[in-house]
Parts: structure tokens; C-alpha cells; sequence
């Protein structure tokens, strides 16, 4: 076990390597950072005092050292817009990204998990054909478009046409609560509120692939021999499934479930520009579109970072679920 | 139910296979449903210019006193009727959904058929060769894989900087590594077959092997693969012009209307982004509804 | 009777796309409280569905037809309401599968199982009812009990893992249990272990018990009666000795021949020429008309299943008496 931990921890250390040169000459090709600092009319001697401040005028692969020694230390570089350290701020806006995530998290499996074993214990039945079909418009409509459908109904339509109906909050996170040092938002009404649109936005396009993971899972196990075997015990359907079947079940949804949270922390990018949502990925396009260096770095950093992280944490936790594998690896 | 008796002798079936699965397909009235919208929307896209009422990017037709005119309105001079509204830049909104479904298209379409090209050598080439060759391959197929396509496209475009091309490249490398994969996977189960045997001990060179005598027989799972691809493609493309670093703003897709309209949705004129929205859906959905369908129909079992 | 189990003509048919598979079409016997009954047959002779069928437990596109009765202790089974049938499995007719591997759950724990099953029939708490799962264990002849109830399927023997099967079977003191095929998946020894030891569970129990299985072998030793059964329906019936040692049906006849023993040695095996038919398209008359060495014209009319000596029953208008 501590062989396997190893083993991936210098994958992932090699992954970082490769990443971060990519990362270094691809960011560091984009045109002359300097001249985003100054204005175009400055003088040649303020621009190399920019450039050096900046270690522009050191050659590419001492450039690069200084990058990672830099980035060892956790120190990015400021962002030349914020004028803050750029890890800092990413550490800042993270919070609020993992929020949005976990929050789509959760409702992508509390309702994408009970309609998907619906749709497997009943194939047949209209309600099952209408789960699927959503499932389909749930992973092909973009992210962004269900966004704007979403504020366009719910934050503007709905209100305007029936009085009294509730109007969402289309942008911005709502009040946060300090719990140990880290602000979070789903711990206040109002953040609620204005986690609600952003989450479901969010959560659309996992929930459509655990409805359909849990529908082909539900039907792979249904016909097993155990669950006969259990029906011949005397056991009540309402045990055979909450139990029996669904144990089966949550192992490849935990699987996916993991391996997929990286894939939406990902998405949040787009959603939480849509919703002016103040996290990591929202800080990510506004460095892009403004050539804001050492943030975009640094979040590929920190992005590649958690991806590694996850993959091993998701691992672990299919061998806590499935026992055949856990007993296997403790044995070798 | 272990009565081995019970499994009846099915008689294979005579039908021509293109015909088979061309009936087969039609069984299910969505996915014929979702290939309507898809020819639809083909058409819009070849046709634009002679439907369009009028050619939005030519800035002499706009007058800006129309700008945001709701659905159905008219023009002021009474030529066209904006049976969508226009846009900020009073243009009208039929006409650049028609020319922004033509682009999307495009670049949907030319990105996917560039991706499953390089893909499908790659696959091919690493599944013939096998050892170190494929696992070469397929390695730098899995870190490809294991990143999160927006991610890669966002980055490289930041790199590259706008524009059709580039837009097009960060497409193409983001999807060329399922093609890859996908082929892969397929030909290994092809290379194992008697045929490719038979063929070898006829000394016929590799190349003509895999590409003659393979690939035909990988071609179901990769048209499935090419058509969820395709609706992802579209879908990408269009989050990257939505976000601002797709697609430059004398061109505009899809994603670009809507992205102009974004600003305009809480203050009421809700069409500048609703209907490219919908315009974007239909191509989006009718792809997936007829191309999951096609999966089951073209499923290699269901085949043979 | 109105004690034990009484089928008579039960028809279960499987309604598919290509036709109807009559699988179990007309079958009656009779199983007294305490007696072994041997059910023997070839596959898709229809032996499993039968003991499925008694259980309630065929899934669609099967169904028991109508006309078709299963009176267990004076109540018709096949008009019960699923609720009852429920509360049947497992207590009063409990049920051992063919491949303990796939009829345990694999992601649970043993105890989980066995505990389940206690408390689907009688209301008491986990550690009674995990007392009463130890109990069964040790009567099966499992050691250290405690330690395999916290263990997973996987990590059993496959003799072990169906002792576990049988002592499921046994927590609440089932007056009927139908085993299917239980040592067909079990090396040969352990097959006789088994045999042995569900014996001994019977007898001291009273418990009767339905045998099924393609090895006539198996239940030579082991029960009171046996039924042969052939494409769906009952060929011969009677008591062991009977059948074994005067076989009236010529396919009964041709099983116990083709029999490898101490008599068969150094002569060619005999065997059955032809296959089963298929169930979608059974023959007019006699089934077995085609591969049968003595059949006639008359073998195209179904015979009855007759008595033709005291306490044995053959289905064949040649049956030698």
C-alpha cells in the first residue's frame, strides 16, 4: 500500500514537472508583460527597470529556475493587477470554488442517484423514458446556456410575471460565516440563495452521468444471482435495493463521482462567470483575458496539484467500498 | 435461470447492414426527431447567406435607431421584419443566428474531422505496433485525457490569442486523444481477428493492412464516438467564444451571441442571447438524441 | 394432503419475442413432511424452474399458468399475495442456490446476511439475531464462528461458502427447502461432505427437502424418492430404490446407464443419442420419442403419467413393468 502511495506520489511529481514547463514557456511566449504594466509611452529606462524587476532580461531556463524555486516557496509572484501575492489570492477565492463544487456535488447525486435507480428498476415506465431523455439534454446543453436559462426564468421572468414568486439572485455570493478561518457561504440563508442557480447550473451535467451510471449499473446488478438469492431469503424489495443493489452501485458512482469532481471544478470556470461568482475560476478567465502571468501560473499549479490529490484520494476511497480490493492489495 | 434451453436459435439476420441500421434507427422517434434538427440545422448553416434577410456583419445595412428592437418588430425604413429582434448593433437576429450556426458548424465539424484523422493514425498506428511504441502513445494519450478539456483550451488559446484558427487548434488537440483511444481500442480487438492474420501471411505491407482492412471494421464505434464529439465540440467552442477568447468579435459563433447578449438579459431585452440559446441547443441536443441512438443501433453486437 | 408440499400440474411457460418456452408444462408430485425428494434431469428438463416456481420466484417473461396448483401445508401458493409469499421464503420454504459465489452478495459482510434474514421474519435485536446466525454456522460445521460471520463471501472456500448458503437456509427451521444443483460448483469430496451433512440436518429436523440436480449419482444415496423429469414435465417417479434398480422409462433407464460405476468398467459408456428439444418447439406426443431405442407409432399421443406398480409412476406407453 505505502509502495502504491509512493509510486503515484512521483507520477504526480512528474506530472508537476512536465506541467510547469509547458506551463513556463507557453505563458512566458504570450507577448511582453511589461508592456501590460506601463503605459506604451513610458521611457526605455523605466521599462528595463520594469523588465528587471521582473527578471525578464535573465535568460529563458534561468528564468524558469528562479520559476520553480520561486514556486517550491509557494511564491508566484504578484499579480500585476492586484499587486498581492498571486498564491494568496488564489488560496482566498478557493473556498468558494470548492463551495460551489461540493454544493453541485451533493445535488447532482441526491437527485441523480434516486432517478437513475428509478429508471433502472423500471425501464419501462413513462417516467423512466423522461429521465433519460433529460439525462441527455443534461450533458449536451452547455453549462453556460443552462446558466443564463436559469437566471433568465428564475430571476427575471418568474418574478416579473407572478407576483410574490421569489427572484433569485443572479450574481455574487451571498453572506458568509468565518468557520475556522475560511468563509463560507451555504451557512447563511442568503447564501443559500445565491448558491441555489449557480449550483444546479453546475451540478446538470454530473447529475445526467450518475442518472445514467446508476440506471446501467442498477440493471447490471438487478438480474445477479444474489438479488434472487435474497428475494428467496424473504427479504423486502425495499431492502434488497436500499441494500443490496445500491451497495453495488455506489462503487462505480463513487468512482465517477471523484474522478468527476476535478472535471467541475474545472467547469466552475464558466459558471462562475456567468454568475459573477467570486472564485478561483472566475479569478482564472479575468487573468487570461488581462495576461495577469503569475495567477494563471500559479492556478495550474494549484489545479494540477488538486487533480493528483483527488485521483489518490478516489483510489483509496473505491478500496474502502469494494472489499475485494482492499483485501487484494493487503495481501500484496 | 440456468436452462440453457431457453435460449432460442436466433436466424442471423439477411438484411444489408446499411439498410438494417438505417431501420433500426428510425424505431426510435427521438432519435429520428433529434436528426431533424440536426439536418435543420445543417441547412441554416449552408444556406445562410441566401436566407438570411439581411447580411448582419455588412455595417452599412445597420441603422443603429433599431438597435434592440424586440421580436417582430420592423425595421424603420419597413424593408425587413425582425422576426427575432436585433442585437446591441441592431443587427438582426435571425440573420446572425444563421451566420453564427454556420460558424459553430464549421468549426465543430472541421475540428472533429481533423481530431478523428490524427487520432485515428495514432490509434491505429500504436495498436499494430503494440509494445513500447503503444504504451508511448497511450500515455501521453492518458495525461491528455486525465485534463479537463475547458482547461487545455482556455490555456492554449490564452497562448495563441483569438481567432478561427486558433479556435481551431485548441479544438483539434483537445479531441484528437478520444479518437486516438477510441481507435486503439477498437483495432485491438480487430488485430486479434483471423483476418488480419491471413493478411499478413499474404505479405501485405502494414500500412495497407491497417488502413484497408482494420479500419473499416473500427468504423461503428468510431462514428459513434465522432458524434458525441461533434455536439462536445460545438458545445466547447462555443463556452470558449461565450467566455470572450474563442472566436473574434467580427466573426461571431454561437457562443459570441450569446455572450453579447449576456449583458442584456436582466434589463429585459432577453432575445439578444435567448435565441442564439436556442439555436445553439437544437444543434447541441439533435446531435446527442440521434447520436445515442445511433450507439445502440451500431453496436458491434448487435451487428455481427 | 394437507401436510407438506402437493403440486399438481404446474405450468410454467416463458412468453418471449420467438414464441412461448413451455418450460415446466404439467407436473405433479408430492413431498411428505421429512422426505427427500429427488428431482433429476438434464438442463432444460425444466428441475430448476420447478423449484423456482414453487417459491414464487420466476421472473418475467415467465409466469406459472393457470390450472396450475402448489398446496404447501393446506395453502395454495400460487394464489398467495406477494406480501405472504414474502413472509413464506426463507421461513417456512427456504432455498439453497447452485453457486454460493454469486448468491452472496459480494460487497457484504457475512453477518450482514445472515442477519438479515433473521430479522426479516422475526422482530429481535441485531445481537440476537447475530447469536442465532453463530448458532446456524456452528450446526453447518463452520469453525470459529465469529470470526467468519465478520468476514466477506470472497474469503470462503467454495464447501465452506455453501455450508454458509445451507445455514441461511436453516435459521428459521424451514419445513420445506429446495436446493438447486447445491454441489454441482464443489469438488467432488466436498460434494459428499455436503450431501452428508444436509442428510443428517434433515433427519434430525423433519425438515423435507427437494434435491435438484442432473446427477442421478447424487441422489442415489441421498433420497426417498425420486422424480426424473424431461422437457418440462415428469417421466418417472418413485421411491429410490425403485428407480434405480427397476427403471420403467427408457430415459430413466439410459441416465442410470450412462452412469460410469464398478459394473461399467471396460465397457463403452451408453449414451443418450440426440439432444434435448428446444422448448419453443416441443414434438406432438412423447418427447423423448426421438432419441428413444423402443419408440412406435403410438409414442406420437402423449401418454399420462401412470402407476404401473404400487408407489411408481412412469410416463410411457412401453414402460417395462
Amino acid at each position: 500500500m505505502i509502495v502504491y502511495i509512493v509510486r503515484r506520489l512521483m507520477q504526480a511529481a512528474l506530472v508537476m514537472v512536465v506541467m510547469s514547463i509547458l506551463v513556463f514557456v507557453g505563458i512566458y511566449l504570450i507577448g511582453d508583460p511589461v508592456l501590460m504594466m506601463i503605459s506604451p509611452d513610458a521611457s526605455e529606462l523605466e521599462r528595463e527597470a520594469v523588465r528587471k524587476a521582473l527578471h525578464l532580461d535573465l535568460p529563458m531556463w534561468q528564468q524558469y529556475l528562479l520559476f520553480v524555486n520561486d514556486a517550491l516557496h509557494g511564491n508566484f509572484g504578484k499579480s500585476f493587477l492586484a499587486g498581492q501575492p498571486a498564491m494568496g489570492l488564489i488560496f482566498e477565492r478557493f473556498p468558494a470554488t470548492l463551495e460551489l463544487a461540493f454544493m453541485s456535488l451533493v445535488i447532482s447525486l441526491a437527485l441523480g442517484l434516486p432517478m437513475g435507480v428509478y429508471a433502472g428498476l423500471r425501464p419501462h415506465a413513462p417516467g423512466s423514458k423522461a429521465i433519460m431523455t433529460g439525462s441527455i439534454l443534461g450533458f449536451s446543453l452547455p453549462n453556460f446556456w443552462v446558466g443564463l436559462m436559469l437566471i433568465m426564468v428564475f430571476a427575471v421572468m418568474l418574478p416579473d410575471l407572478i407576483p410574490g414568486w421569489p427572484r433569485l439572485p443572479a450574481s455574487g455570493r451571498g453572506a458568509t460565516v468565518d468557520v475556522l478561518g475560511v468563509k463560507l457561504s451555504f451557512l447563511t440563508l442568503d447564501g443559500l440563495r445565491h448558491l441555489l442557480l449557480p449550483a444546479i447550473t453546475l451540478s446538470l451535467y454530473k447529475g445526467a452521468l450518475i442518472v445514467r451510471l446508476a440506471r446501467a449499473t442498477a440493471r447490471e446488478v438487478l438480474p445477479m444471482d444474489y438479488v434472487k438469492f435474497a428475494r428467496a431469503k424473504g427479504l423486502s424489495e425495499r431492502r434488497i435495493v436500499g441494500v443490496h443493489v445500491l451497495k453495488n452501485i455506489m462503487i462505480p458512482i463513487a468512482t465517477v463521482s471523484g474522478l468527476e469532481f476535478g472535471q467541475t471544478v474545472a467547469f466552475a470556470v464558466v459558471t462562475e462567470t456567468v454568475f459573477s461568482w467570486p472564485g478561483v475560476g472566475k479569478l482564472l478567465i479575468d487573468s487570461i483575458l488581462l495576461l495577469d502571468r503569475p495567477v494563471v501560473v500559479a492556478y495550474l499549479v494549484i489545479i494540477v496539484f488538486f487533480f493528483v490529490v483527488l485521483n489518490l484520494v478516489v483510489d483509496l476511497l473505491y478500496s474502502v467500498l469494494d472489499p475485494r480490493v482492499r483485501l487484494e492489495s493487503r495481501a500484496t | 435461470m440456468t436452462d440453457a434451453a431457453l435460449e432460442p436459435v436466433v436466424a442471423a439476420k439477411p438484411q444489408a447492414p446499411l439498410r438494417r441500421v438505417v431501420s433500426d434507427f428510425c424505431e426510435n422517434r427521438l432519435a429520428v426527431f433529434g436528426l431533424v434538427l440536426v439536418v435543420l440545422s445543417i441547412f441554416v448553416a449552408v444556406f445562410a447567406p441566401l436566407i438570411s434577410p439581411q447580411n448582419p456583419f455588412d455595417i452599412a445595412n445597420l441603422d443603429l435607431l433599431d438597435a434592440k428592437a424586440p421580436p417582430g418588430s420592423v425595421s424603420g425604413d419597413g424593408k425587413i421584419t425582425y422576426w427575432l429582434g436585433t442585437d446591441g448593433q441592431a443587427r438582426d437576429m435571425m440573420s446572425a443566428i444563421f451566420y453564427g450556426m454556420r460558424l459553430s458548424l464549421f468549426v465543430g465539424f472541421v475540428s472533429v474531422l481533423a481530431a478523428l484523422a490524427i487520432g485515428v493514425v495514432v490509434g491505429l498506428v500504436a495498436a499494430y505496433a503494440g509494445g513500447r511504441t503503444d504504451a508511448f502513445l497511450m500515455r501521453i494519450v492518458d495525461i491528455m485525457l486525465s485534463f479537463p478539456a475547458i482547461l487545455v483550451a482556455l490555456i492554449l488559446l490564452s497562448v495563441l490569442g483569438k481567432g478561427i484558427d486558433k479556435v481551431l487548434i485548441a479544438l483539434i488537440l483537445v479531441q484528437w486523444a478520444y479518437f486516438a483511444r477510441a481507435a486503439r481500442g477498437a483495432a485491438l480487438v480487430e488485430r486479434n481477428k483471423e483476418y488480419v492474420e491471413a493478411a499478413t501471411c499474404l505479405a501485405l505491407p502494414p500500412w495497407r493492412i491497417v488502413f484497408r482492412h482494420m479500419l473499416p471494421n473500427c468504423m461503428p464505434s468510431l462514428i459513434v464516438i465522432a458524434t458525441i464529439t461533434l455536439a462536445r465540440a460545438i458545445a466547447l467552442e462555443a463556452t470558449l467564444s461565450f467566455l470572450g477568447v474563442g472566436v473574434p468579435v467580427t466573426q461571431p459563433s454561437l457562443g459570441m451571441l450569446i455572450s453579447n447578449g449576456f449583458e442584456f438579459l436582466l434589463s429585459g431585452s432577453y432575445w439578444i442571447s435567448f435565441f442564439p440559446g436556442v439555436a445553439l441547443a437544437i444543434a447541441i441536443v439533435g446531435i446527442n438524441l440521434a447520436g445515442d441512438h445511433l450507439r445502440d443501433v451500431l453496436n458491434p453486437r448487435n451487428l455481427r | 394432503m394437507t401436510v407438506g408440499l402437493s403440486v399438481r400440474n404446474l405450468r410454467t411457460h416463458f412468453f418471449t419475442k420467438e414464441g412461448v418456452a413451455k418450460a415446466v408444462d404439467g407436473v405433479d408430485f408430492d413431498v411428505a413432511p421429512g422426505e427427500i425428494l429427488g428431482l433429476v434431469g438434464e438442463s432444460g428438463s425444466g428441475k430448476t424452474v420447478t423449484g423456482f416456481s414453487i417459491l414464487g420466484l420466476i421472473d418475467p417473461p415467465g409466469r406459472i399458468v393457470e390450472g396450475s396448483s402448489i398446496r404447501f401445508n393446506g395453502e395454495e401458493l400460487t394464489a398467495a399475495k406477494p406480501e405472504r409469499l414474502r413472509a413464506i421464503r426463507g421461513a417456512e420454504i427456504a432455498m439453497i442456490f447452485q453457486d454460493p459465489m454469486m448468491t452472496l452478495n459480494p460487497v457484504l459482510r457475512v453477518d450482514t446476511q445472515m442477519i438479515e434474514t433473521v430479522q426479516a421474519h422475526v422482530r429481535v435485536s441485531d445481537a440476537e439475531a447475530r447469536d442465532r446466525a453463530r448458532k446456524a454456522l456452528v450446526q453447518v460445521g463452520i469453525p470459529s464462528p465469529d470470526e467468519r460471520l465478520r468476514a466477506y463471501p470472497h474469503q470462503f472456500s467454495g464447501g465452506m461458502r455453501q455450508r454458509v448458503a445451507i445455514a441461511i437456509a436453516l435459521l428459521h427451521k424451514p419445513k420445506l427447502i429446495v436446493a438447486d444443483e447445491p454441489t454441482t460448483a464443489l469438488d467432488v469430496t466436498i460434494q459428499g461432505q455436503i450431501l452428508f451433512e444436509a442428510q443428517r440436518l434433515c433427519r434430525d429436523s423433519g425438515t423435507a427437502m427437494i434435491w435438484v440436480t442432473h446427477d442421478l449419482a447424487v441422489v442415489a444415496g441421498l433420497a426417498d424418492r425420486i422424480a426424473v423429469m424431461y422437457a418440462g414435465r415428469i417421466v418417472e417417479l418413485g421411491r429410490t430404490a425403485d428407480v434405480i434398480e427397476r427403471p420403467m422409462h427408457p430415459y430413466t433407464k439410459g441416465l442410470i446407464g450412462s452412469v460410469p460405476s464398478q459394473n461399467t468398467r471396460g465397457h463403452r459408456l451408453a449414451q443418450i443419442p440426440g439432444m434435448t428439444p428446444s422448448l419453443l418447439k416441443l414434438p406432438e406426443g412423447c418427447a423423448f420419442k426421438a432419441r428413444c431405442p423402443i419408440a412406435v407409432d403410438r409414442c406420437n399421443e402423449m401418454p399420462a403419467l401412470e402407476e404401473h406398480r404400487p408407489g411408481h409412476w412412469a410416463r410411457c406407453w412401453r414402460a417395462s413393468v
